[in-house]
């Protein structure tokens, strides 16, 4: 009788391929992603070592972080984004690394795009130089994001030097209420273990609600694990997953499919295995939420008041609900709800996916934008634009007068120019609310999909369960 | 390979200050680019230059005081902030071959580890005192032993520092984390045969 492991130490133990005595391990990597931004001077490092990528067959390249979201039969604008973009487009045809760029359709957030071309497995190791990556933890892989030095490894090694994270369960009971979306359950997770909560651990989801989750909200959960501070976040891979898998160009076909089934269900975590920490909550206690500080700790129900100094225990917290308040400019005691805004942000890496516009699309259908307010939808890939073109959600959009924009990270990290202006206050479904994150001066409510609809035709932040009453 | 981390002295540059954050040390308007080369002309930029891009006739980093220094020293928490390798690189390619700080920020110690710029953490006192040498004395040179893990202070003494022992032996040895990973190469091409991954 084997000793009973967890999901991470499964995976783990089936990719180290040496373990260094007192030192880290060197463990296997069987899919790296890279973009532009991270991967420029890890390419120039390995051709200074004279060395080739090991496995340009395990890499797959596409841009997102800095390209324009607007007509892309135009120049870009940007000489420096240009220059990194096309310094990607040189090394991938130098080193044979597979490039999903525009031309070839499949262009798309780096997170998107993995699971849509069925190439992020359970079970596999999954690495980017981007922080984000903890998204394909989503179908039971063990996905994290890696710095520019790490990256140079992985093209030159196909492994990585990496120590054993601890482990932390979240257990979500229940029936998740109406008008909750996987967004509301991972800010709400955040808010009560804190961005710090799950440092130095690889988290795994589990119980009767994360199960009821879509792989698109699986997805949005394990993308903000990195905001609790995990190394990771996980869910086991289920009859969910293998449906979404089946028929994606990169997941195996006819009877092989059948046979990585067989493989696949046997990645969970066994009974009688134990994890360093445990953490259960109830999915009917949560709301809709919303962030109001410059964390995404700093999250709250959307029918609760901001939190008053007298509600803070430290002299450090206080300091930081000051300063927060100050930034974002609101009132502390005050209610959330009612807040104006500005702009809306639908897109990003947590929610750009098709259940994600289908769901603002279902609450913008005969409504119109606030005249106030410039609404931005931004598709995670070029599929599912041309997904949505064709269900019809694009004319719904763009009838309700947002803008309909080419597929990129775009105003989540603002780097491509789509950013939003000092003081101005956003709406957005991205993932972090950090000052100066969507523009320099920006303020940004992390929300989820059908609430960042509701206060782009408002104009305010309400609740989306009453907000057509009012 | 890298070059092997040895034993070197070198006079010091005091930069004694607490939470000195990745922002400082490189602003993140520097980050679009694609190559690590050229960095050090962007280290401490808003410390160094003027509103043309000319360094300022008082930026002490450009001080020919301390031209030749290779030894940084700072305070509390040196490095703190993002995650980006920006910081290590510009620091080294500055010149810069260790900080000596009080403490450092997580992500930035294990950066400049694997950039070959060697963070040194000695207690606020025994810095104190190094910074008041330097200040009295450009000329002051202290010594690092890598082989023995001190830092030899004249006129204070010798101090120990802690590194971890796989980190110390890349360092010594001149393996970079490819050309340790690179000398197990028979290992990942039998672990890839063996997991049909080949």
């Amino acid at each position: 009788m084997t000793q009973p492991k967890t999901l991470y130490e499964k995976i783990w133990d089936a990719h180290v391929v040496h373990q260094e005595k007192d030192g880290p391990a060197i463990l296997y990597i069987d899919r790296h992603l890279i973009h532009e931004v991270t991967s420029p001077q890890a390419f120039s490092g390995l051709k200074n070592r004279g060395l080739k990528v090991r496995r340009p067959d395990l890499t797959t390249a596409t841009e997102d972080h800095s390209i324009p979201t607007t007509d892309r039969s135009l120049p870009i604008e940007d000489e420096a984004a240009r220059f990194q973009l096309q310094t990607l487009a040189e090394n991938c045809k130098a080193y044979g690394v597979p490039l999903y760029d525009v031309a070839s359709g499949y262009q798309g957030i780096v997170h998107v795009i993995g699971p849509e071309l069925g190439l992020t497995q359970p079970g596999i190791t999954l690495v980017c130089g981007d922080s984000h990556t903890s998204t394909h933890g989503a179908f039971g892989a063990l996905a994290f994001g890696i710095g520019t030095s790490e990256v140079e490894l992985v093209l030159a090694t196909q492994c990585l030097l990496q120590t054993r994270s601890k482990t932390m369960e979240i257990r979500v009971e229940g029936t998740l209420p109406q008008w909750v979306t996987a967004k509301d359950v991972i800010l709400y997770i955040i808010s009560k273990i804190g961005v710090g909560g799950a440092t130095g651990h690889v988290i795994e989801y589990t119980g009767s609600a994360i199960r009821s989750l879509t792989m698109e909200g699986r997805m949005t959960l394990c993308n903000m694990s990195i905001e609790a501070g995990a190394r990771a976040g996980m869910v086991a891979p289920d009859e969910a997953t293998f449906e979404y898998l089946k028929g994606r160009q990169f997941a195996p076909k006819g009877a092989d499919f059948e046979k990585a089934c067989e493989v696949w269900r046997q990645l969970k975590t066994d009974d009688g295995a134990v994890y360093d920490q445990q953490i259960v909550l109830q999915a009917s206690d949560i709301e809709p939420m919303v962030t109001y500080g410059t964390h995404p700790g700093m999250a709250l129900k959307i029918s609760q008041l901001i939190p008053k100094m007298e509600d803070l225990h430290t002299p450090a917290e206080k300091i930081e609900l000051e300063n927060a308040l100050d930034y974002m400019g609101l009132k502390s005691g005050l209610p959330i709800q009612g807040t104006p805004i500005d702009v809306v942000f639908i897109g990003s890496c947590t929610n750009s996916r098709i259940e994600d516009l289908r769901l603002a699309a279902s609450v913008l259908k005969n409504h119109k934008v606030s005249q106030h307010v410039k609404a931005l939808v931004v598709p995670g890939s070029a599929v599912i634009k041309k997904q949505a073109e064709s269900e019809g959600l694009a004319d719904i959009f763009k009838n309700s007068g947002c803008e309909w924009r080419e597929p990129g990270c775009s105003m989540c990290i603002a780097m491509n120019g789509d950013i939003v202006a000092s003081g101005k206050a956003c709406a957005s479904t991205s993932n972090r609310n950090f000052k100066g994150r969507q523009g320099k001066g920006s303020r940004t409510f992390l929300v989820s999909p059908i609430m960042a609809a509701a206060a782009a035709i408002t104009g305010k932040l309400v609740d989306i369960r009453n907000w057509e009453n009012e | 390979m890298m070059e092997p981390f040895k034993s070197f002295e070198s006079t010091c540059f005091p930069f004694f200050k607490d939470d000195i954050d990745t922002d400082q040390i490189i602003p993140a308007r520097f980050l679009k680019g694609t190559t690590k080369t050229g960095l050090g002309k962007k280290l401490f930029y808003d410390w160094r230059y003027d509103e043309q891009g000319n360094i300022r006739p008082d930026s002490f980093f450009d001080s020919s005081l301390y031209a030749n220094s290779q030894i940084l020293v700072s305070g509390h928490n040196f490095g703190c902030g993002s995650s980006r390798e920006h910081a290590p690189w510009s620091l080294k390619d500055f010149g810069f071959r260790a900080i000596i700080a009080v403490s450092f920020a997580d992500i930035f110690y294990n950066n400049a580890l694997k950039n070959f710029l060697l963070p040194i953490s000695l207690p606020e006192p025994v810095v104190k005192s190094l910074i008041q040498h330097v200040e009295d004395d450009p000329a002051y040179k202290v010594a690092i032993d890598m082989e023995a893990q001190e830092v030899k202070l004249s006129g204070e003494g010798v101090f120990s520092f802690d590194i971890n022992a796989f980190r110390k032996k890349c360092l010594v040895e001149g393996l970079d984390d490819i050309a340790y990973v690179l000398s197990y190469l028979p290992q990942i091409e039998t672990f890839e045969q063996a997991t049909g991954k080949s």
